[in-house]
């Protein structure tokens, strides 16, 4: 590990001017997780280690039936699915974040942070994206909102400029009749990484026979985080039944594009899209029946 | 002597006292090898290979020694010359700092040493390395296709005891013949064979190899390890760097973990090195990715074995053909698991070609039972599939064919007493396989397997302290709970309370030789040194009442603690009281024993697997185990029973999960423990345990040691269990999800 400054600015205009001024060397920190590691092993190599989690904006967690949940940067994830509405509102966040690592490493790692880590494999993502979640990402003097399916660019990357941070994460209120859910598929039951991951949203018509909206996105299969588009299309308004989820299945299989590595071969990557969005798909279903 | 009085029973034998080392261990306390502090420590790191086979064309590390910070840097340069050219010595110092050739990703090739190890490891990025890249062999069938690229070019293939004048990849093929296999096959009725492959595993213990060397002006050298042996230890440093052992003194730290792979020495030479140049102590300590790159692993490679038998169930013939990898130098466990690949079965007619081939992987190491489970992972499931196909039940066929004291093993001895016919009523009787197994997709799965006893030297002494406790002093570097299961034996020896003795693990200098804690020797010798120290100790102490009484020595007793004396019922006295008059009667009493026991005897265990598989993910979950082993007798039942089910969790990872995963390159691209996948808690259930005591005659309380044997039967009884789930018989390891779907797709 090479040796490198460290900064914990207090409020966001420092940090913004810290990042104006050194961005290009700079790497921001929330819980360290990833970055600490990466340094570790001298994959990354900044200058700067900008700690963001003094920033007040960063650590807002609220939530508002109107507006809905508002996650800042540098929230751990231990508060996150500890928090009584994200529980009773969003169980798909919780489903996400409470398979992240192990106790210690929650007590720690962000939502923020697996989102600007932005791993393909990231569990919190494929959430975020069929929530409809947004990211608000500031500069000096400029704030813009990003749909979080469009953050990431590839694995390791995405939109975020050297001057810029992500504040917080913004998913809309829950809608009547519907749910999401997050599961992965791991050989182990703990502390590994997503063979493949799947994240589901479901809206059903008031009778709950139909299917008003979907949103299906993948871990894993491809360089980021994938939305599968193709099934929104095909299930609205389709009935619930098997062989409409099936069907949808099959979509996912074919819209993943996934490689071959130590985690697993790319058939069974393509496999696996099949089972686990049928079995999330069916989890979300269970959710709304369930409420 | 025939005036002791035996107790009836053991007193301290069988009990489960705490260990003395628990407390310190779990707080924190206990000194590990990374936590070696001494004044003027500077830190060393490794330069390492990152190609699987190259020839080094030129090492330039001026700038690495200009970069501030760096004290010292080594390369095989600074190791002795090699003038005879002896091979073993010369293969022992390649795999410590790559001379000419590098044989694997993460082959050391330069140490540095500065005043920390941040720096250290940046200089690494400074030494210039000019290679010639050159094609790698990567398995055993590659490495002995003769057209593979040869990895070491002036070695010659022995074959069945002679040296040939074949330049290969195979460095030794051998044959073990018992009978006439081809009559017992013509007197088969049903012949079943099959070829299984395993993939390269690693131990996984906990604690990276750490080590602190510090070469003093006057030429001695002490070494701070972790180690499972210090004086092999020592005989390695002394072979390595050709000073005499007179010169060194290896002082055992404690060890998070080991199971063969802290046998090897790495880079304590380097450390010395370092440490002759720089003139302070140098500290090296492995990350993860250097412990399962540059450390020894437990070979991949084939089990093709097979099985003749009558319809009655009776087996005629048995044969095998065993190829390890050994890595990048000889040694791969072939030979052992040659032995053990047909051990516990009874068959006249026997045939065993084993080869040890030369891959581009890391030098294989010991890891539990070398050898044994990639056998039996061969043996087990040809004998379920014949169990199977006579419809006769899998624990009855092997009681069948059990072998009996008296039977030959393949390489001619007769085995001694054993437990493997107790072991397998003890399966049959089990809670679990009295209980019918019910549900589609699940199985269940048995298996049984062997190891032996090692033996080897042991030394202990004692000493007497004037409050009746004793200090027992040891050479055997404790993992497992062995200063309990020592000390219990001394105190029963003793008569004396378990609290009573005190064990100290001490360095080379300080007890006689003791061979490396592993082998599942160190209850078994060391118990054995410490009961004959404790006998000298007790002999000494008759000697010393007879005396303080004028009464004749063998008029003496010692029994349940107290020394009386039959020519005067009167005089009694107890351990206690005549330990608190010693300075009076003659000074101090200590005992010593020491021992190089032979035709010890071995171990059996066996598993039940009762597992299920998702049939579509193809994960399998273990719904039920229970592991049975044969201890002899056990010391401390506790530390049994955490062996067996430590051996069981590892065979559970190997059979599920673990795997070297190499790319095209020869690169291993899973070298942390993230992705390496071992079984978490999670992954496991609960481990039910049988202990079978089958005492071995050849130790005074009847110890088997146990550590090994347990690795053994969990791979075939998990692959068992998965048949019978699944329908289809499992041929390579690990049978991962990906694996099991491709498996369950395959007719469809």
């Amino acid at each position: 590990m090479k040796y490198v400054d460290y900064e914990r600015p207090t409020s966001l205009k420092s940090a913004l001017d810290i990042l104006s001024e050194k961005g290009d060397v700079t790497k921001i920190m929330a819980g360290g997780t990833d970055i600490l590691v990466k340094l570790r092993v001298r994959s990354e190599q900044p200058d700067l280690l900008m700690d963001s989690k003094e920033i007040p904006e960063l650590n807002e967690l609220s939530f508002n039936h109107d507006t809905g949940l508002t996650i800042g940067a540098a929230v751990p994830l231990y508060k996150l699915y500890a928090d009584a509405d994200v529980k009773k509102y969003y169980p798909a966040l919780v489903d996400s974040t409470t398979i992240i690592g192990g106790i210690p490493i929650q007590g720690r790692a962000t939502v923020g942070g697996n989102l600007c880590n932005s791993a393909p494999s990231a569990d919190s993502i494929p959430t975020l994206i069929v929530l409809g979640a947004t990211a608000s990402i500031q500069s000096s003097g400029k704030l813009r909102e990003v749909p979080v399916s469009e953050f990431c660019t590839g694995p390791g990357s995405n939109v975020l400029k050297s001057n810029e941070m992500l504040v917080t994460i913004n998913v809309p209120a829950p809608a009547d009749n519907s749910a999401a859910h997050y599961m992965r598929f791991i050989p182990r039951n703990e502390m590994d990484i997503a063979v493949v991951g799947v994240g589901s949203y479901v809206k059903l018509n008031a009778s709950g026979d139909k299917f008003e909206s979907v949103n299906v996105s993948l871990a894993s299969v491809a360089p980021t985080p994938l939305n599968v588009t193709e099934i929104s299309k095909f299930l609205s308004g389709k009935d619930v039944n098997d062989e409409n989820i099936e069907k949808a299945g099959q979509l996912a299989k074919e819209a993943s594009k996934p490689i071959s590595d130590m985690r697993g071969t790319a058939e069974y990557r393509q496999h696996l899209c099949s089972v686990l969005t049928k079995r999330s798909i069916n989890k979300s279903i269970e959710r709304i029946k369930g409420a | 002597m025939t005036n002791i009085k035996e107790p009836k029973k053991y007193e301290v034998i069988g009990t489960r006292p705490l260990r003395p080392d628990g407390t310190d261990k779990v707080t924190g306390r206990a000194i590990y090898g990374g936590d070696f502090e001494m004044t003027g420590l500077i830190h060393g790191k490794i330069l390492r290979s990152p190609h699987p086979h190259a020839r080094i064309k030129s090492i330039n590390y001026d700038k690495a020694l200009e970069l501030e910070g760096v004290i010292a840097v080594v390369t095989a340069d600074d190791l002795p010359v090699n003038p005879d050219g002896n091979i073993s010595i010369g293969y022992s110092r390649g795999n410590i700092l790559a001379k000419d050739k590098v044989l694997y990703v993460g082959h050391a090739i330069a140490g540095v040493a500065a005043i920390d190890p941040h720096i250290a490891e940046e200089a690494l990025d400074l030494i210039e390395v000019d290679y010639e890249l050159l094609s790698a062999v990567m398995n055993v069938e590659e490495a002995m296709d003769s057209s593979s690229e040869i990895i070491h070019e002036n070695s010659f293939m022995k074959e069945f005891g002679e040296m040939t004048v074949t330049n290969n990849n195979i460095d030794e093929h051998f044959q073990h013949k018992m009978g006439n296999i081809d009559k017992g096959f013509e007197n088969a009725d049903l012949i079943v064979e099959g070829k299984y492959s395993t993939v390269m595993v690693h131990q996984g213990y906990i604690e990276p190899q750490a080590a602190t060397a510090l070469w003093r002006t006057d030429g001695s050298l002490t070494v701070w390890n972790s180690t499972q042996g210090s004086f092999p230890d020592r005989d390695e440093l002394s072979n390595i760097l050709d000073i005499p052992i007179s010169k060194i003194k290896v002082v055992p730290l404690e060890i998070g973990g080991g199971f063969g792979g802290k046998i090897p020495i790495y880079q304590e030479p380097v450390a010395a090195l370092l440490s002759k140049k720089a003139g302070n102590p140098v500290k090296i300590i492995m990350s993860r990715k250097e412990v399962f790159e540059s450390t020894g692993p437990t070979p991949g490679g084939y089990t093709w074995v097979k099985i003749g038998v009558k319809n009655d169930g009776k087996i005629t013939a048995m044969q095998s053909e065993l190829a390890f990898e050994a890595g990048a130098y000889p040694g791969s466990p072939v030979g052992m698991g040659s032995l053990c690949v047909f051990a516990a079965y009874k068959c006249d007619n026997q045939l065993v070609d084993g080869y040890d081939v030369i891959v581009n992987k890391p030098k294989t190491a010991a890891y539990r039972a070398p050898g044994s489970p990639n056998a039996a992972f061969g043996t087990e499931q040809v004998i379920d599939e014949i169990s199977q196909k006579l419809g006769i039940d899998p624990i009855d066929f092997r009681m069948m064919n059990a072998i009996s004291e008296g039977d030959r093993r393949v390489d001619g001895p007769k085995f001694p007493v054993n437990g493997l016919k107790q072991v397998l009523e003890s399966m049959k009787n089990s809670p679990q396989y009295q209980k019918k197994l019910k549900g589609s997709n699940k199985g269940r799965g048995i298996a049984v397997g062997y190891w032996f006893n090692v033996g080897l030297q042991s030394s202990c002494s004692i000493t007497v302290n004037t409050d009746g406790t004793v200090n027992l002093i040891e050479g055997s570097t404790d993992i497992g709970g062995s200063r309990a299961s020592i000390a219990m034996q001394a105190a029963e020896t003793l008569q004396i309370p378990y609290d009573s003795v005190n064990p100290s693990i001490v360095d080379t200098n300080t007890v006689g030789y003791t061979a490396v804690t592993g082998g599942s020797r160190t209850t078994f010798s060391t118990g054995y040194a410490a009961h004959l120290a404790a006998e000298d100790v007790r002999d000494q102490m008759i000697k010393r009442a007879s005396e303080m009484w004028g009464v004749p020595n063998d008029s003496v007793v010692y029994s349940k603690g107290q020394f009386s004396s039959d020519a005067d019922p009167e005089l009694s006295m107890s351990f206690k009281e005549l330990a608190s008059q010693l300075e009076n009667t003659g000074g101090s009493i200590a005992g010593k024993g020491s021992i190089n026991p032979k035709k010890v005897g071995g171990s059996f265990a066996g598993s039940i697997c009762d597992l299920e598989i998702d049939p579509d993910t193809g994960k399998s979950t273990i719904l039920d185990f229970t592991a049975i082993q044969d201890a002899g007798k056990a010391i401390h039942p506790s530390y049994v029973e955490g062996q067996m089910q430590g051996g069981s969790a590892q065979g559970i990872g190997w059979a599920l999960n673990e795997e070297y995963f190499y790319d095209q390159n020869g690169i291993m691209n899973n070298s942390s423990l993230l992705d390496y996948r071992m079984p978490t808690s999670l992954d496991l259930p609960d481990i039910n345990t049988i202990i079978v005591e089958v005492p071995d005659p050849t130790h005074p309380y009847g110890v088997r040691g146990v550590g090994e044997a347990n690795i053994v039967p969990p791979i075939p009884a998990i692959a068992n269990a998965m048949k019978r789930a699944s329908g289809k018989r499992f041929y390579n390891l690990p049978m991962n999800p990906p694996a099991v779907i491709s498996k369950l797709n395959q007719d469809l």
